[in-house]
């Protein structure tokens, strides 16, 4: 396990390499230029100049590549073009909220999602089979923003039982977190709920059908310990992957439902620097989000270990 | 019975004690939230150096924490702020200054001669007015701790207009060290006198700005007028909340999670106006202004006929319905220098309310034009003005002109504007834009009437000897009325040659809870004198 941990952390290093190299010239290759927005609409063409050298922005792309590179190797991600804030500073800041509406996403959906996938399988052509079917066929198919206005809409404007928007830090208190993080997880994990059930129904009928299920019922166990001892477990790699996937996903995806929410999160630091050419913003973020995506494929490597003992790497 | 009614009596007790404090706690929220101001400015604060940036955002930040020497009133007419009194020797080279007593930085600092002086000295590097003024400046001298003078080469029109002006870039007071930093840096430390200060621990660019009352501010004793009189901070603290969405930023209004919405969109405005609790209020009686730049360098816009011809091809109210809509907020007018300055005048003005269609093409057709192709640059992503390009892209296609509408979002257009290249090394024709009246109300604060060309114009590079001749005449002129007549010729030049086309004016109100009051309209977005009842 130890030797699996080791050589995926020292193969992250040249991913992570050549993720900088590309992200770096990529920006710099794109139109936009930071001075210019610094300096603001009526700043004349010498004072922009003036900015741009402060920045180092008039310097050789390969002189620039090699100071980012040294100070990256010094754990420094930079400044802000426009703060001067440190990158990591501003990046740690706003983790806290896409974390949090991440991980209680991909709760609210496992624990949602996992007993209705086992039901249907378990009842594959009933009613109820049908219908969760149905529902997981809506929930790929309502975007995101118009669920979260109809949620706010429905149960913030009309029923006035959560705020519109904001988020609240864990920190300062349990129930004012849960109030406002309840609509955007509950908006955000529909599609996640969709995804988890059908997976969860296909693993478990292709267990359900196997010899050692049959073999189970004849020895007289219960059916809720056939379901969730002998065929859940048996199923759950292929449901594990997919949650892998897609919290990753939900790391990178949520900028929609932060906006909708008005969520201070990462996506919508990503997409604010993005617009504002902030370079060092992006670089830093980009750069921290594949060692996170790096570390999710590692973790779903090890459960996969852990769930079943045949598998080697 | 008896320990019965006891254990009801201690219950009663209990209950009473219990709402009590309930309803305690729900006065002080109650009285606490009545202290707390928060607001949804038009973007998010990120550069906290309203020297460095003209963005209005900063500029805004820059008057809750800093002060000015002088303000302007509601007539415009420039009023002493920071300064007690002043005095202009007979010869009218020497301005002597005397600030009032009891200024002190957030640091609890003296504000001293020196912090003024090297605070104008940042400040004339980058703004324009500043620039001016500072080329006709022999020296600022430090009389004492108080007192300063400011000594002229000549005579010079505009001093107290520069030192009073209310838009970008204000010229804030720093302490001298913070102001050593050069023009082209952000400070590293967001000190002033001003009514509020910044609190730094709880700034998020982009997300969240918080201030509080400043205890040690001592208002003047006049009333608040536009950024001038007493500004007294009636609330203990001001959030500045980022609401990205605009539906979003609506439902927080009208829930009453926020007291004002700085720039509802104008879509909005019908629903936010059924609301019992939402006032829908114009802050901002200057306005701002549409405009249409054409870059000069490029051919076949370095011909002044072809860019007469656009000029007669086109009328503000196409741009002003699509762009605004509702009449209630917008004003046909052809004053380059804002309808509502006291500058404002029709004179040389073209294509204001009726295009002239046939006059254009027979312009066109003697200027010479081969076809070839103008490049717009429409940005996308910006909502105050995106449809200007899609409005103008029509017009002159209708007379002839092979237009070419080129999407990008506004940061690759600020980019790209600054390009001097030809067109297919990524060069550009036109681009729109919006501005305060406040920042383009005189021929020094417009730079749209800069006649330098490559040596200082503005973006489009217009080259204009007359111009720039008249635009110090302007500055040099003491008297009121000359200069007016000077601003006159300024503008019938713009329309001549065609500097740019003013695309009229439009009125951007903001949205109030009703329980706010005080809200000063202002050339800037002030937020002192306001209380929450």
């Amino acid at each position: 396990m130890l030797r699996l941990v080791l050589s995926r952390l020292l193969a992250a290093i040249p991913v992570m390499g050549v993720v900088a190299i590309f992200v770096f010239l990529l920006l710099r290759l794109s139109p936009g230029d930071p001075a210019a927005i610094l300096a603001g609409d009526t700043a004349t063409p010498e004072i922009i100049a003036e900015i741009r050298a402060d920045l180092g922005l008039d310097r050789p792309i390969p002189e620039q590549f090699v100071t980012w590179i040294g100070q990256l190797a010094q754990g420094d991600l930079g400044k802000s073009v426009l703060s001067k804030q440190p990158v990591t500073m501003m990046i740690s800041q706003r983790v806290e909220p896409t974390m949090s509406l991440a991980l209680t996403t991909l709760i609210f959906a496992i624990v949602v999602a996992v007993p209705m996938g086992i039901l249907a399988a378990w009842k594959q052509g009933s009613w109820f089979d049908r219908g969760i079917m149905a529902l997981s066929v809506a929930g790929f198919s309502i975007p995101v923003f118009v669920l979260g206005y109809i949620m706010v809409y429905v149960f913030s404007m009309k029923l006035d039982l959560f705020p519109a928007q904001g988020f609240a830090s864990i920190r300062d208190g349990l129930p004012g977190f849960l109030e406002r993080i309840a609509l955007p997880t509950v908006t955000l994990s529909f599609i996640y709920i969709a995804l988890f059930a059908r997976i969860t129904r296909t693993a478990m009928l292709e267990v359900l059908n196997e010899d050692y299920i049959r073999t189970a019922h004849a020895k007289g166990l219960k059916e809720r310990v056939v379901l969730v001892k002998h065929a859940l477990r048996n199923a759950a790699i292929p449901i594990v992957s997919v949650i892998g996937i897609g919290f990753a996903l939900l790391i990178g995806g949520v900028v929609i439902t932060e906006t909708v929410f008005n969520i201070p999160g990462i996506g919508r630091l990503v997409v604010d620097a993005v617009l504002g050419r902030d370079y060092p913003i992006i670089q830093g973020v980009i750069l921290v989000f594949s060692g996170v995506y790096v570390l999710i494929n590692l973790a779903i490597d090890i459960a996969y270990v852990l769930l079943d003992p045949r598998i080697r790497y | 019975m008896r320990s019965r009614r006891f254990q009801m009596f201690v219950s009663a007790i209990g209950l009473s004690i219990g709402l009590g404090l309930l309803a305690g706690a729900a006065a002080d929220a109650v009285a606490q939230d009545k202290k707390t101001l928060r607001f949804i400015p038009h973007a998010g604060l990120r550069v906290t150096d309203p020297i460095l940036t003209t963005a209005f955002m900063s500029r805004n930040h820059g008057y809750m924490i800093y002060d000015t020497l002088f303000s302007v009133d509601d007539k415009m007419q420039v009023k002493p702020q920071m300064v007690e009194k002043h005095e202009v020797s007979g010869d009218k080279l020497t301005y002597t200054f005397t600030l009032r007593d009891g200024l002190k930085f957030h640091d609890g600092a003296p504000v001293t001669s020196a912090d003024v002086i090297a605070s104008l000295a940042r400040w004339g590097k980058n703004d324009t007015m500043g620039q001016k003024l500072f080329t006709y400046t022999k020296e600022w001298k430090e009389v004492d701790a108080k007192t300063f003078q400011l000594v002229l080469k000549e005579p010079y029109g505009l001093v107290l207009d520069s030192l009073g002006k209310p838009s970008s870039n204000v010229p804030f007071i720093m302490p001298a060290r913070i102001a050593a930093t050069p023009a082209s840096q952000n400070v590293p430390e967001e000190i002033g006198s001003g009514p509020f200060r910044f609190i730094k621990g709880e700034f998020q660019p982009g997300v969240k700005v918080v201030y509080e009352k400043n205890p040690d501010y001592k208002p003047r004793s006049e009333p608040a007028s536009n950024t001038s009189g007493g500004k007294v901070a009636k609330v203990d603290r001001v959030e500045w909340l980022t609401i990205a969405d605009p539906q979003t930023a609506m439902n927080a209004l009208l829930k009453g999670e926020v007291d004002i919405w700085e720039q509802p969109a104008f879509d909005l405005l019908p629903e936010l106006k059924k609301s019992k609790d939402v006032d829908i209020r114009n802050l901002q009686p200057l306005g701002m202004n549409y405009m249409l730049r054409m870059n000069w360098l490029q051919p076949p816009l370095d011909n002044v006929k072809v860019r007469q011809a656009i000029l007669h091809a086109i009328q503000q109210e196409d741009y002003l319905a699509a762009q605004v809509g509702d009449p209630e907020y917008y004003k046909v007018c052809g004053a380059i220098f804002g309808c509502s300055s006291p500058l404002a005048t029709d004179a040389g003005a073209v294509g204001v309310k009726k295009a002239n269609v046939a006059q254009a093409k027979k312009m066109l057709a003697e200027s010479g034009y081969k076809g070839e192709k103008i490049v717009i640059m429409a940005p996308t992503d910006l909502n105050s003005i995106n449809q200007l390009p899609l409005v103008t892209a029509p017009l002159i296609r209708a007379i002839g002109v092979n237009v070419e509408v080129q999407s990008m979002d506004w940061q690759t257009l600020v980019g790209r504007r600054a390009k001097m290249d030809p067109i297919d090394q990524g060069g550009w024709h036109i681009f729109h834009t919006a501005w305060g009246t406040a920042d383009m109300m005189n021929p020094i604060a417009n730079a749209g009437t800069k006649g330098l060309g490559k040596q200082g114009g503005f973006f489009g590079w217009t080259e204009d000897p007359v111009i720039e001749k008249l635009r110090d005449d302007y500055a040099r002129e003491p008297d009121a009325a000359k200069q007016k007549a000077i601003a006159e010729a300024v503008q019938k030049r713009v329309y001549e040659l065609v500097h740019y086309i003013p695309l009229g004016e439009y009125f951007q109100p903001s949205a109030i809870r009703k329980n706010v009051v005080g809200n000063l309209p202002s050339a800037a977005y002030v937020l002192w004198n306001i209380e929450k009842k």
